[in-house]
């Protein structure tokens, strides 16, 4: 049996608006696979901090490396924003601010927060 | 379990699980500001404590099935035909265990 499907498309994405708490959710998305990527370096970071004083310095040291640096304020980023959007999730499923113009406001303020903390991040590091 | 509740255990596990991953990292980054120097031995020092040693291991326990949770969704979502989908997951599973198990490798010899 053949299942016609003529729901409407809009697949032009530029013809998509998305309203902030969705864009938030994909940043939640985007943030969570960075951070997993991220889990092995931090596992390596930690055995060599863990090794030898000579294995601490260089943890240390690739943490504020200059190839490094750049990663690094993006994981700050994919921490941070994964982070306040998951507690605004947690929140939600509290039944706090779920009303809409609380979420589209928690949406912001995770969102810009998010941003600022990765420029800050970078100011620091760059 | 039945198989209608494991999408629901799978639910509460991901919010279990955050809820620890934030509790430590909030206490992790505390230490990080409060601690004067130290250095290596303090560090090592810090993470052989055996409570510190436990919720460590905890909090990377926690980690990987978070992650894991969370990959698994992402996959199911956006990738459809099932023998990518089906070696992504192996791939991601085999990837995540082997974290954890390193994880033990770097943590237990501090205790002995």
């Amino acid at each position: 049996m053949k299942h016609v499907n003529d729901a409407p498309r809009y697949l032009n994405l530029l013809r998509i608006h998305l309203p902030i708490t969705a864009v938030l959710s994909i940043g939640h998305r985007i943030a969570g696979v960075v951070l997993v990527l991220a889990i092995p370096a931090v596992i390596y970071l930690l055995d060599l901090s863990l090794q030898n004083r000579d294995g601490y310095n260089a943890a240390a040291s690739l943490l504020g490396g200059a190839g490094m640096r750049f990663l690094t304020a993006l994981v700050v980023w994919a921490f941070a924003h994964h982070a306040l959007a998951g507690v605004r999730f947690l929140l939600l499923d509290l039944r706090l601010g779920i009303d809409k113009p609380a979420a589209r406001a928690s949406a912001w303020a995770v969102s810009l927060g998010g941003a600022m903390i990765f420029l800050l991040a970078a100011a620091a590091l760059l | 379990m039945s198989r209608s509740l494991h999408g629901l255990r799978s639910w509460l596990l991901q919010r279990l699980t955050a809820v620890y991953l934030l509790i430590y990292l909030v206490y992790f980054f505390i230490h990080l500001l409060l601690r004067d120097g130290g250095g290596y031995e303090g560090w090592r020092g810090w993470l052989a404590q055996p409570a510190v040693a436990i919720a460590t291991v905890l909090f990377f326990t926690a980690l990987l099935f978070h992650a894991w949770i969370g990959l698994r969704d992402v996959v199911m979502d956006y990738v459809h035909p099932f023998a990518w989908r089906l070696s992504l997951l192996a791939l991601i599973g085999v990837g995540l265990l082997t974290m954890g198990l390193w994880v033990l490798l770097i943590m237990i010899p501090l205790h002995i």
